[in-house]
């Protein structure tokens, strides 16, 4: 049936090419909107458009078509900048900047905890787990990450976030361990240990939240000693970029590198080659030697150390608080933007982007409009992964032994 | 890798020797009562953990159980006496061995509203189990079957009380299945997980019922800057029959729910697409080979399933909330308690009907409503619920003759 609607009029929709280029043609079409003679004075449009141009290159790019996929990206991005230019001419021009870059600056910050997450997640099932615990892992470290640096607070001045990382790191491993030691030695089934494993998450870092802190939650001062700010100081008068790279929290940066060295150890390290061969086939990564699961258990468990990190960022760099269940979904967008990104680094990157943008325009867009409508970019993401999953552009097929336990001959 | 494979190869068929798909095992070795035994040892593993966690919060853990077991409202039961209680829907009365005014019953009519939708959650996971599919969005297909609810709740207040009710009921169901079904046409057509795509369908329905509901959406109530919708009508609201309707008595959704319950059973065990259902679910190609269409019997599972959550979300509105918020929308784990149910009482009907009255007693008996404050925190509590449910899950799925067969060959020399 997809054979058959997929070739409608002789064009092939679902080749990555065909989809690129239509995201070339939205990204332009955004910009063009907003010219006379239409002159369309919303933003919603160009934004609208302008997003799905990006989501289309993304899915373009992690599909091979590198060339044309980054030029829709960059349609994408220009189309919604000059759209937005276009639309507000009118305004001063010079806020309109600093709305943007301000607007740029929170998309790296709500990006960073799905990066994390979806780097984590990226790890796991490349070995052949299935991770629907990274929510969980990320609750875990967001609560134990604060707790550590408090608990140093005492004793290690200076070093606190450093302890708030480790202790994050550490719990997200114990909760990594126990999906993996189900997921791989006791063969059950992994969404399930995964489930259990955010409830488990919800319910430890919640019980002893309250009772450790009570009523009065984690103590003010934390913001004090949480993950530092990397301050830039000769980017301070560089258009438009200072004050977007000028001040961002290291775990942002931290993030960049942790993404380069994914990529590199994946694809381009011997170990990334096992990871990989794990994850595809087991029965011919065992023949040849291939420990499955020694490499599973330490994918599961790095990939439940990375997430937790993502999670202290989240309260140790960010709101600088814990709160029950704090995380409310961040996990699960992490997990739609591995999927999106087809379980690549830096198409699943770009996805994180992507949702972290829609994440800054859900935050801001009802301060602009006074209306809520702005809430419903929050579900972007999640209505992107569907029509990635749904394979009306190219499916999204994760690694082939996913979900399978592996049992030994 | 194409783009355009056959459904054929979404599951390959397993190699000999190696374990087979999960999704496979679920339906066979869930598929009959197989000695309740598993299950009760689960559960008393997960109290006895939970009771630890108490323990270690410097609590007495059997005092805090024995407040949490007052206030599940189940003792009322043993309390056996001579009373008189009113004929329901009249001013009738006659001679009854419980006291149907205690404070007990008022506790056992709140656990029972609370095992109203626990039920049918847990059957929507059970009926996806027994086609071999992972039906995780339970709970965005309980908040479709809220929002139609409420949306036509609130609207037309003249109609027919027993007409607005059913029709609420029936709208509610029916966006539910829908809802289920997206993901199930995307199994059926180009094999695309459901697990991805119900996950992602629970976060859509959570932002847009968030939307909906919050301060400006469309179904936001009268009172600005209070992001709840309106009550709905008074015809829309299921009878009261024991309790008083202001005190959140308890309605006769739990009778619908039971007998939900048994056209699960027989749906399963006596009908052609539940015994279809079932062969899809212990082989898909072994059905496909039979003659069975897999692609529409797991279009028709995940829609029926979808079904189930989207009436538990029409039965909590028409039976007691009346209302809903954004906080309710994005609190709600009821889609997930109902799959603990479901595991625990292994999709069997009987199973899933005394795992609901479980859960929904222990979440009834650690609320903040009925927990006595100076036994044990009930915010504590309600975290400790949380904790016993993961721990359910944990171990519930366990293939204990698995644990033994591993213990068995670590024990071998190599």
């Amino acid at each position: 049936m997809t054979a058959i609607t997929a070739r409608v009029g002789g064009i092939r929709w679902t080749d990555p090419k065909t989809v690129g280029i239509a995201g070339i043609a939205l990204g332009a079409l955004a910009f063009w909107l907003a010219l006379p003679p239409l002159a369309s004075r919303t933003q919603l449009l160009p934004i609208l458009l302008g997003l799905l141009a990006i989501a289309a290159g993304i899915w373009t790019w992690s599909r091979e078509q590198h060339r044309i996929g980054g030029g829709a990206v960059a349609a994408g991005v220009l189309g919604i900048l000059f759209g937005v230019l276009a639309t507000r001419s009118s305004e001063a021009h010079l806020d309109t900047v600093v709305v943007w870059s301000a607007l740029l600056a929170a998309t790296l910050r709500y990006a960073t905890p799905l990066t994390f997450a979806a780097i984590g997640g990226l790890f796991c099932e490349r070995s052949g787990v299935i991770n629907v615990a990274l929510e969980g892992m990320l609750l875990t470290g967001a609560f134990f990450g604060i707790w550590g640096a408090i608990w140093a607070h005492g004793w290690a001045p200076g070093w606190e976030w450093v302890i708030g990382l480790i202790t994050a790191a550490l719990a997200g491993m114990a909760m990594a361990a126990v999906h993996a030691f189900w997921a791989i030695h006791l063969k059950v089934d992994q969404i399930i240990s995964g489930t259990a494993i955010n409830f488990l998450a919800l319910g430890i870092t919640g019980y002893i939240f309250i009772d450790k802190y009570g009523d009065s939650g984690t103590p003010g001062n934390v913001a004090d000693y949480g993950i530092p700010d990397v301050h830039l100081h000769f980017l301070n008068n560089w258009y438009f970029i200072g004050p977007i790279l000028g001040q961002l929290n290291l775990m942002i940066w931290l993030s960049f590198v942790l993404l380069i060295a994914t990529y590199i150890f994946v694809f381009r390290t011997p170990y990334g080659l096992r990871l990989r061969s794990v994850g595809e086939h087991p029965r011919a990564a065992d023949t040849v030697g291939i420990s499955v699961y020694k490499i599973r258990y330490m994918a599961v468990i790095a990939s439940g150390a990375i997430a937790a990190m993502g999670g202290a960022y989240l309260s140790l760099g960010f709101v600088h608080s814990f709160n029950e269940n704090m995380t409310s979904g961040t996990g699960f967008i992490g997990l739609a933007a591995l999927v999106f990104g087809k379980w690549r680094p830096f198409p699943t990157w770009c996805a994180t982007l992507l949702f972290g943008f829609s994440s800054a325009l859900s935050d801001r867009l009802p301060n602009a409009y006074g209306n809520q409508w702005g809430t419903l970019f929050n579900a972007l993401p999640y209505v992107l992964t569907i029509v990635a999953v749904a394979g009306v552009i190219g499916r999204s097929i994760g690694p082939a032994a996913a979900g399978r336990p592996y049992e030994k001959q | 890798m194409s783009d355009l494979e056959p459904i054929e190869d979404a599951e390959p068929p397993t190699p000999p020797g190696q374990v087979p798909a999960p999704q496979q095992r679920f339906a066979s070795r869930f598929g009959g009562i197989t000695g309740a035994w598993a299950p009760i040892a689960t559960t008393i593993i997960a109290f006895l953990m939970g009771g630890l966690v108490v323990l270690f919060t410097g609590k007495n853990p059997l005092k805090v159980y024995h407040a949490v077991w007052n206030g599940t409202g189940i003792n009322w039961f043993f309390h056996i006496g001579n009373h008189h209680a009113r004929v329901p829907f009249s001013t009738h009365k006659m001679w009854f061995p419980w006291d149907t005014a205690s404070v007990a019953a008022g506790n056992l009519q709140q656990t029972l509203l609370l095992t109203t939708p626990i039920i049918l959650t847990a059957l929507a996971l059970a009926f996806a189990f027994r086609c071999g599919l992972f039906n995780i969005g339970g709970q965005g297909q309980y908040t479709a079957g809220t929002i139609f609810a409420v949306w036509l709740g609130t609207s037309f207040v003249n109609l027919n009380p027993f007409l607005h009710v059913m029709l609420c009921l029936i709208a509610g169901t029916l966006a539910g299945a829908a809802w289920a079904g997206i993901a199930g046409i995307l199994k059926a057509t180009v094999g695309a997980h459901e697990v991805v795509s119900t996950i992602m369908l629970n976060w859509i329905a959570y932002w847009v019922g968030s939307y909906l509901f919050g301060e400006g959406g469309p179904l936001q109530g009268t009172q600005a800057s209070i992001p709840i919708s309106n009550d709905i009508a008074e015809g829309a609201k299921l009878p009261v029959f024991w309790g008083i309707a202001l005190l959140q008595g308890l309605s006769i959704g739990i009778f619908i729910a039971i007998g939900i319950l048994v056209v699960y059973w027989l749906l399963i065990n006596r009908t052609t697409l539940g015994f279809e259902v079932r062969a899809v679910g212990f082989n898909p190609e072994a059905a496909r080979y039979g003659g069975v269409s897999v692609a529409r019997n797991y279009f028709l599972a995940m829609a029926i399933s979808g079904a189930f959550a989207g009436l538990a979300g029409a039965l909590d509105i028409t039976g007691w909330e009346y209302r809903i918020g954004e906080n309710d929308i994005q609190a709600s784990t009821i889609g997930f308690t109902g799959l603990a149910a479901a595991l625990l009482g292994r999709n069997t009907a009987l199973g899933v009907g005394v795992a609901s009255l479980l859960f929904g007693a222990l979440i009834n008996g650690t609320s903040g409503r009925q927990l006595d404050p100076s036994i044990f925190r009930p915010d504590l509590a309600g975290n400790l619920t949380t904790i016993i449910q993961g721990l359910v899950i944990l171990f519930v799925g366990l293939n204990l003759g698995g644990i033994g067969l591993w213990l068995k060959k670590r024990r071998r020399p190599a």
